[in-house]
Formats: C-alpha cells, sequence, structure tokens
C-alpha cells in the first residue's frame, strides 16, 4: 500500500563540524535548531503529494566525532517532541527522556551525538497542519497532507544527509518512535548500524486503532474545532483535545498502576458529592493530563499524527510477510517490551522478533517485568536500563567506537 | 553461508574467564569467524567465549528471562524463547552451527528439535547426560529408585528433564532422522573428553555426558 523507494537520499558534502555548518535558523517560538528542505527538491509523500519547503526543527547533544559514527537518532512518540534531555519551552519541566540521556547517562552525551527532531506534521516547529500553506498564506489546518510514519522517517533522512551522517550508530525510541525505528532499519538498512525499537509494534492494531479513532471524534466533535480552520476562526477545540488525551492517557497505564496511584480515594472531599465532580482522585488527574496537554498540542496536529499510526503496517507493506521488510539485514537489533504494556502487547514484539529472526538478523529481545504500563519506557525502570546499556555498548564494541 | 565477523577490536588479546570444560570441548569444535546459534545459552558464557576467542557471530536463544536479560545486558544478542517452538522461525542453512547443550532431554518433542537443528545449522552440535552410564543403571537396578546424580540433580518430581535418553537411543534417533554422525565423543563428569571409541558399548555403559556433531544427509 506504501511501498517506497528505497533508495538512499544523497548525501550532503562533509564539512568540518555540522553543528557549525549546519544552516540554523532559530524560531522565533521555540527554541533550537531548524533546517529547512527546500521547495525545490520537496518530499514526496506515500499519499503521492510533494510537500515544500518543509521545516524541521530538532536538538542536539553532544559533539559528533571525526568519523561521524557517533550518531544516536531518538525518534519520539505521538505526544513527544524534540526536547529529550533540555527543559520543555512550554511546560518548562524535564526533558522526556532524560532518565537515559545525557551527560554520564546511558546515551552519554559526552560519548555520543544524540538528536531528536520534531516529526513531520508535529507542532514544535517542524512543518505541521498550523503551519502556514504557502499557496493560501493562511493555516493548512485539515489541507495539510495526510502524513505516514514513512514520511517522518523521509524528512528525518534529509536532515541527517543535511549533517553528512552516512550511518546512524543506532535508532532508538519508544511507543510511534519505535514504528520510526523499524522503518529506519528496513527502508535505509545501510544506514542504520543498530536499532533499538522499544514499547512498539510492526503494525497498529485494530484496538489501537479504535482509542485513536475515540481521541479524533472527540476533537472533531468540539464546535470549537470548526472544520479543522480554528486558527482563522480564533477558537480552539481544547475541550476536545483534553477529552482525546484523557482517553489515551488512560492507555498509556495500566489497571494496576492505577489502583495503586490512586484507587477508588476521593479528591480533596471526605464523601461522595452525589454529582458530576470530580470526586475520584483518579478523575481529577486525568482533567488535570487533559488540561495541560492542550497548553502543549496543537488539535490538527493530533489527528495527523495519529493516523500515521493507524496506516503503519509493515507487514502489508511487504505482501503480508514481515521478514520481508528484513531481508539480507545487517542492523543489530534490541527489541524490548514491558509486561503490563497493553497498548503494545509483548506478543507483538515476539512476532517482529521472530520475523526478524527468519530474516537471519542480528537480535536481542528482552522483555522487561513491570506494571507500570506502556509509559513504562520512559520510566526509571532499572532491568530495562541495564540491559539497553549492555546492548549499547556491545554494538559501540562492535562499531569499534572508542571513547576517550 | 559462513560470514567470518572480526573481533571486536576493543576485545582482541583479552582473556575471557575461564569457561566449564564441556563448553570448552564444544568451542574446540567451532570455526573461527563462522555464525553460531547456541539454544539454551543459560548465562551466554559459551555464547561470550566464542564471540570474543573465536571471532564468532554468536546469537542466542534461553528460555528464562532472567537469563536473556543476563546475556543483554553483557551485549550479546539473545532473545527470550523456546527450543520447541521458536526454531522454526529460523531460515534454512542460516547458520554454520547450531548448538544444544544439555538442553535436549528437558524439550517436548527432542525429535523435532533434531530436525530443526540439522535444518538450520550445517553443523549441530548437541551434548547431553548419559542415562545409560553405569552408576545410574546401578541405582535403579539396586535401589529402585529414579537416579538423582551430579549431573541429574533434581528428583523426578521436579525435575526438568522430561526426555532422557541413553548414547544408544541417541544415536538409533540421528539414524532414524537421517542424520549423519559427524562426530561423536564421551565426557566424563566434570565434562573432560574421555579416550573411548564412540558410539559403542562402553561408551554408552562409561561416558557421563554424549558430545554429537551432526549434519542433515545429503
Amino acid at each position: 500500500m506504501f511501498r517506497r523507494n528505497q533508495q538512499p537520499s544523497p548525501i550532503a558534502p562533509l564539512s568540518a563540524n555540522p553543528r557549525i555548518a549546519a544552516v540554523d535558523t532559530t524560531a522565533p517560538d521555540f527554541p533550537g535548531r531548524r533546517f529547512e528542505i527546500p521547495a525545490a527538491a520537496p518530499l514526496r509523500l506515500d499519499s503521492g503529494v510533494e510537500l515544500g519547503p518543509v521545516t524541521i526543527a530538532y536538538q542536539t547533544y553532544g559533539t559528533l566525532n571525526a568519523e561521524r559514527s557517533n550518531a544516536v537518532l531518538v525518534c519520539h512518540a505521538l505526544t513527544g517532541d524534540q526536547f529529550v534531555a533540555d527543559t520543555h519551552p512550554i511546560t518548562g519541566k524535564p526533558g522526556w527522556w532524560e532518565t537515559i540521556v545525557g551527560p554520564g547517562k546511558l546515551l552519554d552525551t559526552e560519548r555520543y551525538f544524540v538528536l531528536c527532531a520534531n516529526v513531520l506534521g508535529g507542532c514544535m516547529g517542524t512543518s505541521g497542519p498550523k503551519d502556514t500553506n504557502p499557496a493560501t498564506g493562511t493555516p493548512w489546518g485539515i489541507e495539510f497532507p495526510v502524513i505516514t510514519v514513512g514520511d517522518m522517517v523521509k524528512a528525518q533522512v534529509r536532515l541527517i544527509d543535511h549533517l553528512g551522517i552516512e550511518k546512524l550508530f543506532c535508532v532508538i525510541g519508544g511507543s510511534m518512535g519505535g514504528m520510526q525505528v523499524l522503518e529506519w532499519a528496513s527502508a535505509y538498512p545501510e544506514r542504520v548500524f543498530a536499532a533499538v525499537p522499544v514499547a512498539t509494534s510492526y503494525r497498529h492494531s485494530a484496538q489501537n486503532i479504535a482509542f485513536h479513532e475515540v481521541g479524533r471524534q472527540a476533537i472533531m466533535a468540539d464546535p470549537d474545532w470548526c472544520g479543522g480552520a480554528y486558527q482563522l476562526a480564533g477558537t480552539s477545540p481544547h475541550r476536545g483535545l483534553a477529552v482525546a488525551r484523557m482517553a489515551a492517557h488512560i492507555t498509556y497505564l495500566s489497571e494496576t498502576a492505577l489502583h495503586r496511584k490512586f484507587g477508588r480515594r476521593l479528591q480533596n472531599r471526605a464523601q461522595l458529592s452525589y454529582g458530576f465532580d470530580a470526586d475520584f482522585q483518579v478523575e481529577s488527574y486525568l482533567r488535570h493530563q487533559g488540561s495541560t496537554f492542550v497548553d502543549r498540542f496543537d488539535a490538527n496536529s493530533y489527528l495527523y499524527i495519529t493516523r500515521a499510526m493507524d496506516y503503519f503496517d509493515m507487514q502489508a507493506e511487504h505482501g503480508g510477510s514481515l521478514a520481508e521488510a528484513f531481508t539480507g539485514t545487517k542492523t543489530r537489533f534490541c527489541v524490548v517490551s514491558f509486561t503490563s504494556d497493553w497498548l503494545f502487547p509483548t506478543s507483538e514484539s515476539r512476532a517482529l522478533v521472530h520475523a526478524l529472526n527468519a530474516a537471519a538478523a542480528n537480535v536481542s529481545f528482552v522483555e522487561i517485568v513491570s506494571d507500570k504500563g506502556h509509559d513504562a519506557f520512559l520510566l526509571d525502570e532499572p532491568e530495562f536500563h541495564s540491559v539497553l546499556g549492555g546492548f549499547l555498548n556491545g554494538a559501540a564494541e562492535h562499531r569499534g567506537l572508542k571513547f576517550g | 553461508m559462513s560470514e567470518p565477523a572480526a573481533p571486536p577490536a576493543a576485545a582482541q588479546g583479552r582473556p575471557r574467564s575461564a569457561i566449564r570444560v564441556d563448553l570448552k570441548a564444544i568451542a574446540e569444535m567451532i570455526e573461527p569467524g563462522t555464525r553460531v546459534l547456541d539454544i539454551g545459552c543459560g548465562d551466554g558464557a559459551l555464547l561470550d567465549y566464542l564471540a570474543h576467542e573465536k571471532g564468532v557471530d554468536s546469537r542466542g536463544i534461553e528460555i528464562s528471562q532472567a537469563g536473556v536479560n543476563a546475556c543483554v545486558a553483557q551485549g550479546l544478542s539473545v532473545i527470550q524463547g523456546d527450543a520447541d517452538t521458536d526454531l522454526k522461525d529460523y531460515p534454512t542453512g542460516g547458520f554454520d552451527y547450531a548448538i544444544l547443550s544439555q538442553t535436549l532431554q528437558a524439550t517436548w518433542d527432542p525429535k523435532a528439535v533434531l530436525g530443526q537443528l540439522v535444518r538450520i545449522a550445517r553443523r549441530a552440535i548437541v551434548s547431553f547426560p548419559n542415562f545409560g552410564v553405569w552408576h545410574v543403571r546401578l541405582r535403579l537396578l539396586v535401589g529402585g529408585r529414579m537416579p538423582v546424580t551430579d549431573s541429574l540433580s533434581a528428583a523426578w518430581y521436579e525435575t526438568p528433564n522430561i526426555h532422557l535418553c541413553t548414547i544408544d537411543d541417541f544415536v538409533e534417533l540421528c539414524e532414524a532422522l537421517g542424520v549423519t554422525i559427524e562426530t561423536a565423543m564421551v565426557l566424563d563428569a566434570e565434562g573432560r573428553p574421555k579416550g573411548l571409541r564412540a558410539p559403542g558399548r562402553l561408551a554408552n555403559l562409561l561416558g557421563e555426558q554424549g558430545l554429537f556433531v551432526l549434519k542433515r544427509e545429503v
């Protein structure tokens, strides 16, 4: 359905230090680096649409070595962004993967050149539906072309070319980030030395599509959505987006985690109100999750990115044989799942591992015992971190990376 | 099929900690730079040794998640899986060697597992405890109880070893499967090779373990 041209893009000429050489401009809204895919060489999307110019907002940590062999691309999840290890410019919270990215951490920025780009269709600086459509001079809204996980990766490939990196040491990500990791490894195998898909799947399940549809309908049912043209109307479908976030947030946790955290405890009251206030702590918590989310996320971006995940199906793309997606791969894989993740259950990781075995791939597979649900990949899970550290060190040894 | 992998530069010349004698005997049968799958790789000692001492592209399957996590945390390529169910996914001839060390007797279907081993690798290396060794026979004959020995240390009601066999039984299965025995040897209780002609009556009586190199008949 979305079979893609697997030719690698030409590599940009090497320059001494891409961190300096990059033509970076700082956007007025968010801090960080920018790269522009010119209109003259547009992205050809899976839908057939040619999109350009496209801005990619990204962050980098550490220094690219002289051989350009220590680059680690972190791919973010649905509602993540490029601020992996920086204070978030809107929420003021720490970076979303500071548990593993930073000086002296697992993805040690003293050793690796870590980069993360906001995905295509996102709302943190990379081109998406809230940006201006050059053809009309007004915000794209739902006139923005539908994008796929493959399109997100194509945009990242342009960025990597621009930085003069021929082969990434590692591509790593959880959830939708893991889908991008698999896409990278399948479509650009010669450019990925090691791949770490975490808490993810080779296809979005019917149940996950169903949850996404609930979220999208919540947004579109909000009268302030205005058929997607809320920017022009001067409104914002924040109630719909908040409900979408609340429903989705439940899927990121587990029954055990919810029960441990909240049980049936009441929120700031001694007895039931016999009304529809947030009597229970869990209600209050979800309302808070919903209301803070709308401050940092664009509703149309949510529609586009959930759609991209829904469309993801590597097996269908390869004639029903997932192993075909990885034929002849030399990439070293480390597949990770969590026992209580019911959004991307271990069974899906296991099916992926079986396909990788059938392709004679070099693969490690661990299931981590955790009761924290899908979100476990973002949290302090010592066993996950110890396994990931071992895998990265082993891969670095095989890649011949030397760290002073 | 073999695809020599250069030993990691950082590891060259670094002596690995000594491995079990029976694993050493297996390691000695493996050509450097080959592709190896170790099924039931435990803590990964053999994989680690092969990767670092012989530049082998080594992979492992281990049933216990704790074992897998320990292996991957050491930088080894290991997946959680089961010899009975997970070998069918591997492509035919994808490896130079498939190793099944002290695991065959714990599988549900040893015949099918053996068939898979010689399918996925050019050579299969299989070791197992010999239930025909004299003192096992004696314990059953004289004591009238299920033998519990150093290599078969669990009581009958909790042993994972559900398909025990003698060396002669194993040889018979290989013949039935049309599998060629390229090398056969018996090991003593410490895992050292015993200089007995194998297979043979004395080997079946005196060997603590059997160690075989097999390949599919062509």
